[in-house]
């Protein structure tokens, strides 16, 4: 029974001998970490407004240096006329219009009322939404404070108002990178997994290699056992590295434990790793399993909740993100580093990883044929 | 127990629509400590054939056992006492030479220093570069690592699917010395070769093309089974000699063959004729001598004789 213990060394041996390989299991993901939580904000910033002040009052002027000091907004243009506005649009120089008409501050005051007028640049959807949701919220509140500043309010308000404060659960500060970075760093550990099994074998298809060793003694689950097991090894390394950086860069720290998640990566590394030996017997070159793994990656990160929510996809996508192993470990992720889950909670999820494992390295193995 | 014997085996590979037979019922015997070669042109089902030897591929129809195992059934076994060294150089390019060595004797549940014997006499002019990866050696040195790691779990039996393609002449032959010591041992070995001259290296040969034996024997017996009278013809204009060789009615055959071309001449026909047929051409520095035929020769008069 010497005969694993002895294809494991070969495979780490030349793993590390590949210094490009042990390049892409470290150090990439690590920087991708440092990097990529900062730009994937979902916050809207810098939306550039464009105001056509009609009214040149001092309301008017005070509306706008209330506008442009909330932070979110850029003030690009301060024009005549609509039309002017419109142009800079056109030129994408604005995201959104606020018209402010002629003679603003002279019918709020006299008749207690008064229109204003947003138009948004919905090319991007999202920024043209919720910039104007912003901007209406910030007239909002300028509105009552004109309000209090005219009408002496009765004591008690003459409408029933429920007023609602919220507080934020889990991550109160509603910092994004809590939320991200767990998320990322699931997402790396499938790339580095899936990928480098899946091309380490074909690799051994392309040289010849495999041929060789079809030829000899060695047992099937032997030889696939001795692909699985070092990147296992070295998925639970970069996790742990990821762990690292997420600390000492972003000082993030499950409130649940380490333990919880290391014992779900043990059973997710298998699944993803069973992907890739999947791949591996149906491509027959290194180019051809890169792009099925590309593919199928695009597919895994576009329906695994990290970037948009899936409550809110169709139905149909929905179902989809339930065949996604990705899914379950960035919900496992977060539950965990964020709300502080135990084994308790995630036994679903733990159940459905386990399904996927057991599945794909089953029709793996199945597929793998030692002759042809 | 023949050491390996092939009962009518058929393999096709489907291509588009249609179907490419590689190997079109094939049966023959080797006895044990036989160095067998199998000489075809490329594309011959050379490959194939080892392939399904070495229970890589399954045969369409048809049976074979090496060592008196059934490659369908008991590849286990066949796998155990079996040395295969595929056309392709397929050993670790990022492993070194020993490494290469050590992990094929451990798969095969052995040690480099238990066979040390056996591969000492090819090992040993590698071993000087021992810790170099193979994938940094020469193409004469790889094949020599090759054939170590095939022999190093000490086989009874050796599949060589044309080693000493792309290799120099000299390797060539130094290959074939280490072949008939190997032999010695008491190792039978089955070796596949496009070089005709080759074949004379070999106890027997058996002949190729697309798909089909056209004959098995001695070298010997194949050259003395020639029955034609063999003229070898040059002149200065080689090129338009050979036209107007294949122009003149009365020769069978011509095709070139070194510095010479080889002309087979229609039964009954005088070798004076063919004189004076070229001579009439205008051929200068006209040369004609009586050749020996070689399994060269043989092969292609065989395969005219199939084609036809």
């Amino acid at each position: 029974m010497r005969t694993l213990p002895f294809l494991l060394r070969k495979e780490f041996r030349q793993i590390f001998r590949d210094k490009a390989i042990v390049r892409m299991i470290f150090i990439m993901p690590l920087i991708q970490l440092m990097i990529l939580p900062w730009a994937a904000d979902y916050e809207i910033k810098n939306i550039k407004l464009s105001v056509s002040d009609h009214d040149h009052s001092p309301y008017s002027r005070q509306l706008v240096s209330k506008i442009t000091s909330s932070g979110y907004f850029q003030l690009t243009g301060y024009t005549d006329s609509y039309e002017q506005s419109l142009e800079q649009v056109e030129k994408d120089e604005a995201d959104l219009i606020l018209e402010i008409p002629a003679g603003f501050e002279k019918t709020l005051i006299k008749e207690d009322e008064s229109t204003l007028f947003i138009a948004s640049n919905a090319i991007n959807g999202v920024k043209g939404n919720l910039g104007s949701a912003y901007l209406r919220s910030i007239i909002q509140d300028f509105n009552r404070e004109v309000r209090l500043e005219w009408i002496q309010m009765p004591r008690f308000s003459p409408q029933t108002q429920i007023e609602v404060t919220s507080s934020n659960w889990f991550n109160p500060l509603m910092n994004y990178k809590i939320f991200m970075v767990p998320g990322m760093l699931v997402l790396l550990l499938t790339m580095v997994a899936t990928n480098l099994t899946a091309i380490n074998i074909v690799k051994e298809k392309e040289i010849g290699t495999i041929e060789q060793i079809n030829v000899t003694p060695v047992k099937k689950y032997h030889f696939i056992l001795s692909k699985l097991i070092p990147f296992w090894v070295l998925g639970m390394i970069a996790m742990t590295l990821g762990f690292l950086v997420a600390y000492f860069v972003y000082g993030i720290l499950p409130v649940g434990s380490y333990l919880t998640i290391y014992g779900f990566a043990a059973v997710y590394l298998f699944a993803v790793l069973g992907l890739g030996l999947l791949i591996s017997t149906y491509a027959s070159t290194q180019q051809q399993a890169m792009l099925i793994s590309f593919f199928i990656m695009m597919v895994f990160v576009l329906l695994s909740g990290l970037y948009t929510s899936i409550d809110s996809m169709p139905e149909w996508a929905q179902w989809i993100t339930r065949f996604n192993p990705v899914r379950y470990f960035i919900e496992v992720m977060r539950m965990v580093v964020l709300k502080g889950s135990g084994l308790a909670d995630i036994k679903y999820h733990l159940l459905i990883i386990t399904g996927f494992a057991v599945v794909l390295n089953s029709w793996a193995i199945f597929s793998y044929r030692k002759r042809s | 127990m023949k050491a390996v014997s092939v009962e009518h085996i058929i393999k096709t590979y489907p291509d588009k629509k249609q179907t490419i037979t590689a190997l079109n019922d094939i049966s023959f015997e080797v006895s044990k400590g036989e160095l067998f070669g199998i000489i075809g042109p490329d594309g011959a089902g050379k490959t194939s054939l080892f392939r399904i030897l070495t229970t890589l591929l399954l045969p369409d129809s048809g049976k074979a056992t090496v060592e008196g195992f059934d490659t369908e059934k008991d590849y286990k076994a066949i796998r155990k006492i079996s040395g295969y060294m595929p056309g392709r150089f397929s050993l670790y390019q990022d492993l070194s030479v020993i490494e290469n060595l050590q992990f094929f004797a451990t798969i095969f549940n052995t040690s480099v220093e238990e066979n040390y014997d056996l591969i000492k006499d090819i090992y040993s002019q590698i071993e000087p570069f021992k810790h170099r990866r193979a994938g940094k050696l020469s193409g004469g040195m790889k094949q020599k690592l090759a054939l170590s790691c095939a022999l190093i779990h000490r086989p009874t039996i050796l599949f060589l699917d044309e080693p000493t393609t792309g290799v120099d002449a000299v390797s060539r032959k130094e290959f074939w010395e280490m072949l008939k010591r190997l032999k010695e041992q008491g190792i039978t070995i089955l070796v596949s070769t496009p070089y005709m001259d080759e074949a004379g290296m070999c106890d027997r040969v058996a002949l190729m093309q697309s798909g089909s034996i056209l004959t098995i024997d001695t070298p010997e017996k194949i050259v003395t089974s020639f029955k034609h009278t063999l003229w070898g013809v040059r002149a200065n204009q080689m090129y338009r000699l050979l036209n107007d060789l294949k122009a003149m009615p009365e020769v069978s055959h011509a095709y070139p063959s070194g510095i010479y071309h080889h002309v087979i001449l229609k039964n009954g026909t005088e070798k004076q004729l063919l004189q004076q047929y070229l001579e009439g051409k205008g051929h200068a520095e006209l040369e004609l001598i009586q050749s020996v035929p070689t399994i060269e020769d043989c092969f292609m008069n065989l395969m005219e004789h199939t084609d036809a």
